[in-house]
C-alpha cells in the first residue's frame, strides 16, 4: 500500500519549510528595505527649527527679527476622508489648486505616505488662527512654527542683505549635511556672511507613533533627540539714526557713503543709494518681489559702498603726497610751478608748496611729484625705471587697502585697482611703456580704482595717523561678545606717521580755505577733507566725491560720500560728508540751506 | 504516551503565549502579561482549560473514539447547521455560539470530529480506496462540513477540510486528483499575472503540438484526450477572469491580488501583506527584542495576536526566532508521520494522518500568508494565535492521537 507516500508526504514537509527559511533569510536578513520602512512607519521624525539671531543696531535698537509663519505638513496614509470643501474653505485654497499640491506632493523625491512632508508654506499668523482650532477635523495634518524675518525700518538693506529658502546648488553644495529643502538661508549680506552664527542648531525629536497616528511616547526614551539651539544675536556697529539720516541725504542719487569709527573700524553708516525695502524681501514677499527689485535698472540690490570700483580722483593726491615724502623726493616745503602746459588745473594759484597744492588741489603739481617718485634714475632707461618706481609706489599705496579687498564682514567685496607693472605689461600686451603713458594716475584718474569703503577707511587712515581696523559691520556677536578676530588686528601703513601729520594740516586747509570751503566748513568743529571730482562721459557731470574726519584731534567719525554724475566734490559730497559730521557729533545740524540743498539734489 | 511530541507541544504553546502578550503589549500601560484585560491573560485561561480537556482525553477508554466517532461526527454537523441560526456575528463571520458564559465555534472542533469521521471509514474492515462509492462517500464526509462552514462565509477555515486529501493520497488515492487540482491553481495565478491571454495560449499551443510530434505512441484516443485537454485549459484561461470578477467577492478577489502585487495599491487590499512582510522583515537577524517590536505593537499589522502572530515572532526574535520556530513545526510534524507510520491500526493511522494535514496545512498557509507567499486566508497558526475554540480545537485533535498512539499495542491484541 505504501509506495514511497510516506517519504513524499515527509519531502513536501521539508520543502514546504525550506521555501519559507529561504524567504525569511532574503526578507530579515539580505534586505534592509524592510527596517527602513518599519521605522517610517512608526518613528515621526519632528524637526525643531532654532530661532535666527536678532541684528541690532550699536546703540541696541532693533534692526531685524522674527515674525512666526507655519507650514502645514501631511502624512497621507493619516487622512480620513478628506472633506474637500471644508478643507478648502479653511485653508482658503481653490480645489484646483488643492488637487495641484496634491500632485505635487506625490511628486516629490522625499515622499512617503507615512512621513511628515510639507504641504502649505508660509502661511501667516491670521491664517494660523484661523485654521489652528479647525486642524482637528483634518486627521494627518500638522502644523510647523517656523519663523521669517521682518525689519524695523527700512535703513542699511544692502548690508543685512535678506534670507530666502535654499536653492538647489546652495543644497548640493552643503556637503555637512545642515540644511534641508525649504530652509532658510542667507542669502547675502550680513545674513549671508554670519549665517553660522545667525541660524543656530537645528533639533529633532523622534516621536513613535501607532497606526491611527496616535503619539506613543518618544523613541528611544528620547535618547537620540536634540533640542534646538537658537541663532546668535548680533550686535551691528551701525548707527541707526545715522544711517536713516544718510539715507535720507541720499534719496534719488546714486552713490554711497561710509562712515567709520577710526580708533576701531566699526562702520557707522552703510548707504547705498538706491537701495529698497527689506521687508519686500520676506516669507511670501520673496518670491513675488525679488524678480522686480532684481531687475530694476538703477540696481538697489547692487552694494555700491562695496562693489563699486570707481577712480578715486582728486582724494587720491593725499596718498599720492604722502608716498613722495617717504620715498624723500619731496618735502612739505618743496614749491612747484602750475605748469598748465602738461595737464590742466582750476583757480589762480601759480607756484605752491605742498599744503598749498593739496588745498587748490593743483594738477600739475602731483603730476611732478610723481614723476619724481617713478623716475628716481635707478635705471638708465626710462622704461626700466618707471617700472621699479612703480613697484615701490604700488606696494605703498597698497599698505594703505588700496587694490586689494579688506576683508569686510560682507560677502562679494571688490579689490578695486592700484596699478602695478603688472597690470600695465597686460594692458599694453607687451608694448613698452614709461611715465608719459600712465602719468594720469598722478591725480587718481588713469587705471587707478577705488571701492567707497577703501575711500572711508583712507580717512580713517589718516584719522589714525598712520594705522586703521579693517572696517567691519558686527561689533559683538552674541550680546556681550567681540568682533571677529580679523577685525581686532591694527594694520599699519609703510607711511611714518610724521608724515600724516602733514596730510592732516592740509585736509583742514582743504575744508578752511580750499576747495570745500563753503560747504563743508562747520563753525566748532575742525573737519579735514578733501574733494575730488571724478571725470565721467559727457554729458554727465563728473562724479562728486569728498573724504573726511572730524574732529581734528582724536577724531570720532571718518567718512566717504561719492555721489555720481552730481558735479564737483566741494558740493554734493562735501555737503553730506559734512552734514552727517553734524548729525554724529552734533545730534543734526543748523545749516538748514546746506540740508536743502542736498534734497533738493541739483548741483549744476 | 509520545513524550517528544508532548514537549515539542509545551513549548510550541508556551513560545505562542509570549508572543500574543508582545503583540498586544503596550508600553504606555504596561499591562501585566497575566492580565486578562489582555489577550495573552485569557489566552492563558484557555490554555489552563486546555489541560483539562487533555486530561479528559487521557482519561477517556480509548475505544470511546472509534466507537461513536460517527455520532460525535454528527454532533459537531448538527452544531454546524445551528451556527447560523442562533449563532453570534463576531468579526463579520456568523461562526460563533454560545450557551450562558460558554460559547464556541463548532467550526474548529469539526477539524477532528471530521478526522475521526473518516477514520473510521476508511478503518472499516472491506473498505477500499479503489472504489468509487467508498470515494464518493469519503468526499461526501469532508465536503459537509465544508459546504456548512462556507455558509457561515468563513472560506478559509472550510479549505482547510482539502488537507484531507493528503489522507486519501497516503491510503492509496491516485495522485491525478491533487495533480489536476494544484495544476488549476497555478494556471488561475498565471493568468492573473499575464496580462495578455494570448501569451499564454501560445504556450499552450506549443506543448500541445510538441507532445503530439514527440508522442511515442500515436494513438488517436491519446491524441484526442491531448486536444481536449488544451482546450479545456484555453477555457479555463477565458473563464478567470470572469471567475475573479463575478464569482469571487470583493475582499476575497483583493486578497488574489494582493498576492500577486501588494505594491500596486499599499494602502488598500495590499496593507495586510505589505505590513506583514515589514514587520517580519524589520526583525533582520537578531530581532528587535522581546516587546520592542513597532510594527504588530502600533497595530500596523492587523490581527497581529491571531492570524498574524507570526509577524510578531519574525519582527521581535528575527531570523533565529524564526528559524527555530519553523524547526519546531517540521520536528512536530515528521513526529506525527512517524507516529502514524508505526500504527498497526487503520484507524489510528488515518486519524494521525489527517492530524497531521490539518496541522500542515494551517501551518503552510498561515506562515504563507504572512510571507506574501499565499493569499490572505484567515486561518489560524495552531497554538500560536490567540483564540480558544482553535487551541482547543487543535489540542483535542493532538491528543486523541496521543491517547490511541499509547494504547497502539492493546489495539492488535482486540483484533
Amino acid at each position: 500500500m505504501n509506495d514511497g507516500r510516506k517519504e513524499i508526504v515527509q519531502v513536501i514537509i521539508v520543502l514546504v519549510a525550506l521555501v519559507f527559511l529561504i524567504k525569511l533569510f532574503s526578507i530579515q536578513v539580505l534586505d534592509n528595505k524592510y527596517a527602513e520602512l518599519a521605522d517610517s512607519n512608526a518613528i515621526l521624525k519632528q524637526i525643531d527649527y532654532p530661532v535666527r539671531g536678532l541684528l541690532y543696531d550699536r546703540n541696541g535698537k532693533l534692526l531685524v527679527y522674527n515674525t512666526p509663519e507655519y507650514d502645514i505638513q501631511v502624512v497621507t496614509s493619516e487622512i480620513k476622508q478628506l472633506d474637500t470643501a471644508a478643507f478648502c474653505s479653511v485653508f482658503r485654497v481653490t480645489r484646483e489648486e488643492l488637487k495641484l499640491k496634491f500632485e505635487e506632493l506625490r511628486a516629490k523625491k522625499e515622499y512617503s505616505p507615512v512621513k511628515l512632508t510639507t504641504f502649505l508654506t508660509q502661511l501667516s499668523n491670521d491664517d494660523f488662527a484661523r485654521i489652528q482650532d479647525r486642524l482637528i477635523d483634518f486627521p494627518g495634518f500638522y502644523i510647523q512654527a517656523r519663523s521669517t524675518r521682518s525689519y524695523t525700518t527700512s535703513a542699511f538693506a544692502n548690508g543685512l542683505g535678506y534670507v530666502s529658502e535654499i536653492s538647489k546648488s546652495q543644497l548640493d553644495r552643503d556637503t555637512t549635511n545642515t540644511y534641508r529643502q525649504g530652509d532658510y538661508i542667507g542669502q547675502s549680506g550680513l545674513e549671508a556672511y554670519y549665517e553660522k552664527y545667525l541660524s543656530g542648531k537645528r533639533g529633532v525629536r523622534f516621536k513613535m507613533r501607532d497606526v491611527d497616528g496616535i503619539d506613543k511616547g518618544s523613541f528611544k526614551n528620547g535618547e537620540l533627540d536634540t533640542l534646538s539651539v537658537p541663532g546668535k544675536n548680533l550686535i551691528t556697529t551701525i548707527d541707526l539714526d545715522l544711517q536713516l539720516y544718510g539715507e535720507y541725504l541720499m534719496q534719488g542719487k546714486a552713490g554711497s557713503i561710509v562712515a567709520i569709527e577710526p580708533e576701531t573700524g566699526e562702520i557707522l553708516a552703510f548707504v547705498s543709494g538706491p537701495s529698497y525695502d527689506p521687508n519686500m524681501l520676506t516669507g511670501k514677499n520673496y518670491s513675488k518681489n525679488f524678480k522686480f527689485i532684481s531687475s530694476d535698472t538703477t540696481k538697489p540690490l547692487f552694494s555700491r559702498p562695496l562693489m563699486a570700483q570707481y577712480r578715486p580722483g582728486s582724494i587720491f593726491k593725499i596718498a599720492q603726497a604722502m608716498v613722495a615724502l617717504q620715498e624723500g623726493v619731496i618735502t612739505p616745503e618743496t614749491r612747484i610751478v602750475c605748469n598748465r602746459s602738461i595737464i590742466n588745473c582750476h583757480g589762480s594759484h601759480r607756484n605752491e608748496d605742498l599744503r598749498g597744492a593739496i588745498t587748490h588741489s593743483c594738477n600739475p603739481y602731483f603730476h611732478n611729484v610723481l614723476r619724481r617718485m617713478l623716475n628716481k634714475g635707478k635705471a638708465n632707461d626710462p622704461f626700466t625705471d618707471t617700472r621699479i618706481g612703480l613697484e615701490e609706489w604700488n606696494q605703498h599705496m597698497r599698505s594703505f587697502g588700496f587694490g586689494k579687498p579688506l576683508g569686510i564682514d560682507l560677502p562679494n567685496e571688490k579689490s578695486g585697482l592700484v596699478p602695478s607693472p603688472a597690470s600695465y605689461d597686460k594692458a599694453y600686451r607687451g608694448r613698452a611703456w614709461k611715465f608719459s603713458n600712465i602719468y594720469s594716475i598722478a591725480i587718481g584718474e588713469g587705471e587707478n580704482l577705488v571701492v567707497p569703503i577703501q575711500m572711508a577707511n583712507f580717512a580713517a587712515t589718516i584719522a589714525n595717523r598712520g594705522y586703521y581696523y579693517t572696517p567691519h559691520l558686527v561689533k559683538s556677536i552674541g550680546e556681550s561678545g567681540k568682533p571677529l578676530p580679523a577685525f581686532q588686528i591694527k594694520h599699519f601703513t609703510t607711511i611714518d606717521s610724521t608724515y600724516f601729520s602733514v596730510a592732516v594740516d592740509a585736509m583742514q586747509s582743504v575744508v578752511e580755505g580750499g576747495t570745500a570751503q563753503y560747504r563743508a566748513k562747520l563753525s566748532d568743529i575742525i573737519v579735514c577733507g578733501k574733494t575730488g571730482t571724478v571725470e565721467n562721459n559727457p554729458p554727465l557731470f563728473d562724479h562728486s566725491v569728498f573724504i573726511a574726519f572730524a574732529p581734528r584731534d582724536n577724531p570720532k567719525i571718518a567718512i566717504s560720500v561719492y555721489v555720481e554724475d552730481a558735479g564737483q566734490g566741494g558740493r554734493a559730497a562735501a555737503s553730506i560728508a559734512s552734514l552727517l559730521i553734524e548729525k554724529y557729533l552734533q545730534g543734526g545740524t543748523k545749516r538748514k540751506h546746506i540740508e536743502d540743498y542736498v534734497l533738493r539734489g541739483d548741483f549744476d | 504516551m509520545d513524550w517528544v511530541t508532548v514537549l515539542l507541544y509545551a513549548v510550541l504553546v508556551t513560545f505562542g503565549w509570549l508572543n500574543i502578550y508582545a503583540s498586544v503589549y503596550d508600553e504606555t500601560i504596561n499591562q501585566s502579561i497575566f492580565d486578562l484585560g489582555l489577550s495573552s491573560g485569557r489566552q492563558l485561561l484557555f490554555i489552563g482549560a486546555g489541560l483539562i480537556i487533555i486530561l479528559a482525553i487521557l482519561i477517556i477508554d480509548m475505544r470511546f473514539y472509534d466507537t461513536f466517532a460517527y455520532a460525535i461526527y454528527g454532533g459537531i454537523l448538527f452544531l454546524l447547521i445551528l451556527v447560523p441560526i442562533i449563532g453570534k456575528e463576531v468579526g463579520g463571520n456568523k461562526a460563533w455560539i454560545g450557551i450562558g458564559i460558554f460559547g464556541g465555534q463548532p467550526s474548529e472542533f469539526a477539524k477532528f470530529a471530521t478526522a475521526l469521521a473518516v477514520a473510521k471509514y476508511i478503518g472499516t474492515i472491506g473498505f477500499r480506496m479503489d472504489n468509487l462509492r467508498n470515494q464518493l462517500v469519503l468526499f461526501a464526509m469532508i465536503g459537509l462540513p465544508m459546504v456548512l462552514i462556507l455558509l457561515q462565509k468563513d472560506t478559509g477555515t472550510a479549505l482547510v477540510f482539502t488537507a484531507f486529501m493528503v489522507v486519501f493520497y497516503r491510503e492509496g488515492m491516485s495522485p491525478f486528483l491533487i495533480l489536476v487540482g494544484i495544476g488549476c491553481a497555478i494556471i488561475f495565478v498565471l493568468a492573473l499575472l499575464v496580462d495578455n491571454n494570448l501569451y499564454l495560449y501560445a504556450v499552450i499551443g506549443v506543448v500541445w503540438f510538441a507532445l503530439i510530434i514527440f508522442s511515442r505512441r500515436k494513438k488517436i484516443k491519446r491524441l484526442a484526450l491531448l486536444t481536449v485537454g488544451a482546450l479545456a485549459l484555453i477555457g479555463m484561461l477565458q473563464s478567470v477572469d470572469y471567475v475573479v470578477e463575478k464569482v469571487l467577492k470583493p475582499h476575497q478577489q483583493n486578497r488574489v491580488k494582493a498576492l500577486i502585487n501588494p505594491d500596486a495599491d499599499p494602502l488598500g487590499y495590499g496593507w495586510n501583506v505589505t505590513q506583514s512582510k515589514i514587520a517580519i522583515g524589520s526583525g533582520g537577524f537578531l530581532g528587535k527584542g522581546f516587546l520592542h517590536g513597532t510594527q504588530t505593537k502600533f497595530d500596523f499589522v492587523p490581527e497581529q495576536s491571531t492570524d498574524f502572530i507570526f509577524c510578531t515572532i519574525g519582527e521581535e526574535h528575527g531570523f533565529i526566532g524564526s528559524l527555530i520556530t519553523l524547526s519546531l513545526w517540521v520536528a512536530l510534524l515528521l513526529r506525527i508521520v512517524f507516529i502514524a507510520e508505526r500504527q498497526k491500526n487503520r484507524f489510528t493511522r488515518v486519524f494521525a494522518y489527517a492530524t497531521l494535514s490539518i496541522l500542515f496545512f494551517h501551518f503552510a498557509v498561515n506562515i504563507g500568508m504572512t510571507l506574501g507567499l499565499f493569499p490572505v486566508i484567515g486561518i489560524p497558526l495552531p497554538f500560536f494565535s490567540y483564540g480558544g475554540s482553535s487551541f482547543w480545537g487543535f489540542t483535542i485533535l493532538l491528543f486523541i492521537l496521543l491517547k490511541l498512539d499509547a494504547h497502539r499495542g492493546e489495539v492488535l491484541q482486540r483484533i
